[in-house]
């Protein structure tokens, strides 16, 4: 009942995959591993995708806030994919979706921000 | 089926460790799935459970694991009532606190959107508290039970 990060770098893309359950508990690890890989300088943009992310709450939304204004600082872009709706809500509700650009797969996710690269 | 319908209880409490939120709200959906909720449901039920524990754990206790989070469930009819509370720093205030994005600890990413989430996700919600006391929320959601088309 944990959190499984897998990173995976396209170029200079940074794609996150988040799989279990995102709370406060597993948040610091999501924050530690993409600080680490958007720190060192290869990334520009990052796709987080939510494929197998079965629960999220505030916490997750802290941690990708914190990671979107780390991107923005270096002038990344940040996109999501694979949403289920229980998340989509969440990140609705916070208004996340107004610096968010979210899409139906990573593939699609990968094409828009290889556009503005 | 006359049976008379008196209300289904249960209380625990646990030690303020984060690892624990995760418990917290798997035992709190399973106290519930005797009402046949459905996945959304549950889902809105574990989430404001996540949100109330989390806020004892960091604002009430500063994350002392000495301190201990309660929990109380009970089910009247097809209602679902959660009280989550703490005795620990209180808030001082609860106008504040509840804005959408406010936090009092942004060092820690917090999103600020914990009561945002719990009035939302809930038909009544409600949070009292104490500066040195304590904090309680009390939460109210009716499951539109699938066993009700049944009876």
């Amino acid at each position: 009942m944990s959190l499984q990060v897998e990173l995976e770098h396209q170029r200079n893309v940074l794609i996150v995959r988040l799989k279990g359950e995102l709370d406060h508990h597993t948040a610091d690890i999501v924050r530690f591993r993409m600080e680490d890989a958007i720190m060192r300088g290869t990334v520009d943009h990052v796709v987080l995708s939510m494929r197998d992310l079965n629960f999220m709450d505030s916490s997750g939304l802290g941690v990708i806030l914190g990671r979107y204004k780390q991107l923005k600082a270096k002038g990344g872009k940040m996109a999501v994919c694979d949403v289920n709706k229980n998340v989509y809500r969440l990140l609705e509700l916070s208004g996340l979706f107004k610096i968010l650009a979210v899409h139906d797969n990573e593939r699609s996710a990968l094409t828009s921000l290889e556009v503005v690269s | 089926m006359n049976e008379t319908y008196t209300a289904n209880s249960m209380s625990m409490a646990f030690s303020a460790r984060s690892e624990n939120e995760a418990f917290a709200r798997i035992a709190v959906a399973a106290f519930i799935s005797q009402l046949d909720p459905t996945l959304d449901e549950l889902n809105d039920l574990k989430t404001v459970i996540s949100e109330a524990v989390t806020n004892a754990i960091i604002h009430g206790y500063d994350s002392n694991p000495e301190r201990m989070v309660k929990i109380e469930a009970t089910i009247q009819d097809e209602t679902v009532h959660l009280v989550v509370s703490d005795e620990g720093n209180g808030i001082e205030d609860l106008e504040l606190a509840r804005q959408p994005l406010y936090t009092s600890k942004p060092e820690l990413e917090r999103s600020g959107m914990g009561f945002t989430i719990m009035e939302n996700f809930m038909d009544r919600f409600e949070v009292t508290s104490e500066p040195g006391r304590g904090t309680r929320v009390e939460m109210t959601k009716r499951i539109e039970s699938k066993k009700a088309l049944f009876n």
